[in-house]
């Protein structure tokens, strides 16, 4: 039976009343659109504005100054690093701390604090501590392990040190939650057919963590990747550990130029863009199927 | 393979199926080095707290274990030096304006996006996603230019604006399994006698929903106090949290005292640790950083 305009008409007007409750989810939306997606196509739009020349003055400015375009090889020589330290520490341990106890329960609660805390007051922590004249080198000096006077504050290891203080934790906790979704029958399964611990791990947990490790890998990565307070309290920010968040911060604040921030905000975005796209892909080579055991 | 099962089966029960449960040595140095790496790590944060706090209530300490005199005046001299009155009194504003709008708005989303499916529901939940993704510095930027632009920038609204980005999604992150967790009946009932949807919000769901909304607003609390990057962009001079305070403070630490830096980074650490600790009674201390989906038991 073909449908007649009538019929039609009538179906359309049976169709159920507009869902006011979609409603609700206007107010967030509405925000997230004027303050997130318009101040980043804003931006986008403005980096190719700059305020004398063409249109991709900005991006060739960075490119060729000396002390613009080596902040990106700078904060990748930090955050890369940092990342696989934390990714690759945080693993086996998280991998250790699987099974639900008291402990885990404890060194959880622990490991929030440095996350809470955040990286101002661990950077202060560190001049304190780490410092020339800090605990630390009296202990040294005192086992007699290390005699001469160390430096790790105002150069690259003092970031790099406050990255791992504060990026493992967070690691440790992400690779957790996945390490503890991963149904243990099927390891059990294993070991009934005669698999030691070693082989469990190397063809039971680690394939099917690898698309968690990635998406780890690629948050830290992230966060790795945009360090500013450490850089500039912990580190020489004029010099080895000038990241491209100092190069950014310095364009909009001390020369108003908001124009070439917004061309080096574009650029650190897209590097970080770059290699996470990178990461994901090599994660489409293992297993990508459901984590849980049973039947179907 | 069969070979394997069945030497395996015979092992079992025999003396050698003893020796094959006993952890071998190089097991069990994995494990001593991986406790070792956990208790290094823990240890050292800890005197480094303890480092800070040391050093703020020392009169004096160049390079001894343990400074030369104690004094308490650190604090007076920090809180009137640093005005910390004011910058305590902005921090509150600040933060708990934060809190009550992300549940404002965010509540509402989260519970469309548990309760309905439409067109764009996917890339909505992307759009909410990606500013707990991308890092504060990467749009704090663009988003300050912004901020200027409208004349909001400096002040304590366009604080409390830039803050509220991260807080929103956040709140609808930690939302939604709590309203999938609701039986639906209880709506369609509450409809049933007539009630509209305001009246079935607040009359139904927020009060089921107040464990849920409790932990969300903590932890949106312990986090916008921590959060440095958005308002260090966006601040003026007096609309400053503790935490960007503290970053001035301890950037200009060659003209003051250090002792009256760490001081501050005291109080700070203090009002910080309350409210996790708070927040801890309440929240799994994983959701603070992700979703925890635990596997339920397995078929034990």
């Amino acid at each position: 039976m073909s449908a007649t305009p009538a019929a039609t008409a009538e179906l359309r007007a049976q169709r159920a009343p507009f869902d006011r409750a979609l409603l609700l989810v206007v107010p967030a939306t509405a925000f997230m659109l004027a303050l997130f997606i318009y101040p980043f196509v804003y931006g986008l739009i403005l980096s190719f504005e700059p305020p004398q020349g063409g249109w991709l003055a900005n991006y060739q400015k960075f490119f060729t100054t000396d002390n613009l375009w080596t902040t990106i090889g700078k904060t990748l020589n930090l955050a890369l690093p940092a990342t696989i330290i934390n990714v690759g520490i945080a693993l086996p341990i998280a991998y250790k701390m699987r099974v639900r106890s008291r402990w885990q329960r404890f060194v959880t609660t622990l490991l929030v604090v440095p996350i809470t805390l955040g990286t101002v007051l661990i950077a202060e922590g560190m001049l304190t501590y780490f410092g020339p004249k800090g605990w630390l080198a009296q202990f040294l000096q005192l086992t007699h392990i290390y005699e001469g006077s160390i430096r790790l504050t105002h150069n690259y290891w003092g970031v790099l040190i406050s990255l791992v203080i504060s990026g493992f934790p967070f690691a440790f906790l992400l690779i957790l939650s996945y390490v503890t979704g991963i149904d243990p029958v099927l390891a059990r399964a294993a070991a009934t057919l005669g698999a030691d611990s070693k082989a469990q791990f190397r063809h039971i947990y680690l394939p099917l963590l690898a698309p968690g490790l990635a998406m780890c890998f690629c948050l830290a990565f992230v966060q790795a990747f945009s360090v500013f307070p450490s850089a500039v309290l912990l580190g020489a920010p004029a010099g080895p550990t000038r990241v491209i968040s100092i190069a950014a911060y310095e364009a909009a604040f001390e020369q108003y130029d908001y124009s070439l921030a917004s061309a080096i905000a574009m650029i650190m975005g897209f590097v970080q863009l770059v290699i996470v796209a990178f990461v994901l892909s090599l994660r489409n080579w293992f297993y990508k199927g459901p984590v849980t055991g049973g039947k179907g | 393979m069969a070979d394997a099962g069945v030497a395996a089966d015979r092992r079992i029960g025999t003396a050698d199926a003893r020796v094959e449960t006993r952890t071998p040595w190089s097991e069990r140095a994995w494990s001593a080095l991986l406790w070792g790496v956990m208790t290094l790590f823990l240890v050292n944060v800890a005197l480094m707290i303890a480092a800070v706090a040391t050093n703020s209530f020392a009169s004096r300490w160049l390079g001894t274990w343990l400074p030369q005199g104690w004094t308490a005046r650190w604090y007076l001299d920090a809180w009137k030096e640093f005005q910390l009155a004011n910058i305590l009194w902005v921090t509150v504003e600040v933060v708990f304006a934060v809190v009550f709008l992300s549940l404002l708005i965010g509540v509402p989303a989260a519970y469309t996006l548990a309760r309905r499916n439409f067109v764009g529901k996917r890339a909505l939940m992307l759009l909410f996603l990606l500013p707990l993704m991308v890092p504060p510095i990467t749009y704090g930027i663009p988003l300050a230019t912004v901020l200027y632009q409208a004349h909001l920038g400096g002040t304590l609204a366009g604080v409390i604006l830039a803050n509220l980005i991260p807080a929103a999604p956040f709140v609808i992150l930690v939302m939604t399994p709590f309203i999938e967790q609701i039986d639906p009946n209880l709506e369609s009932a509450a409809r049933v006698f007539g009630a509209s949807t305001p009246r079935m919000f607040l009359h139904v769901l927020v009060p089921l929903l107040a464990p849920g909304i409790l932990a969300a607003s903590l932890l949106v609390l312990v986090r916008t106090i921590a959060l440095f990057e958005l308002t260090f962009l966006t601040a003026g001079p007096d609309s400053q949290t503790l935490v960007v305070a503290l970053y001035y403070a301890v950037f200009a630490a060659g003209v003051r005292a250090p002792q009256s830096v760490d001081a501050m980074a005291m109080i700070y650490m203090l009002v910080t640790l309350v409210w996790l600790l708070i927040a801890l009674r309440f929240v799994n201390p994983t959701q603070l950083v992700s979703r925890v989906k635990e596997n339920p038991g397995g078929a034990l």
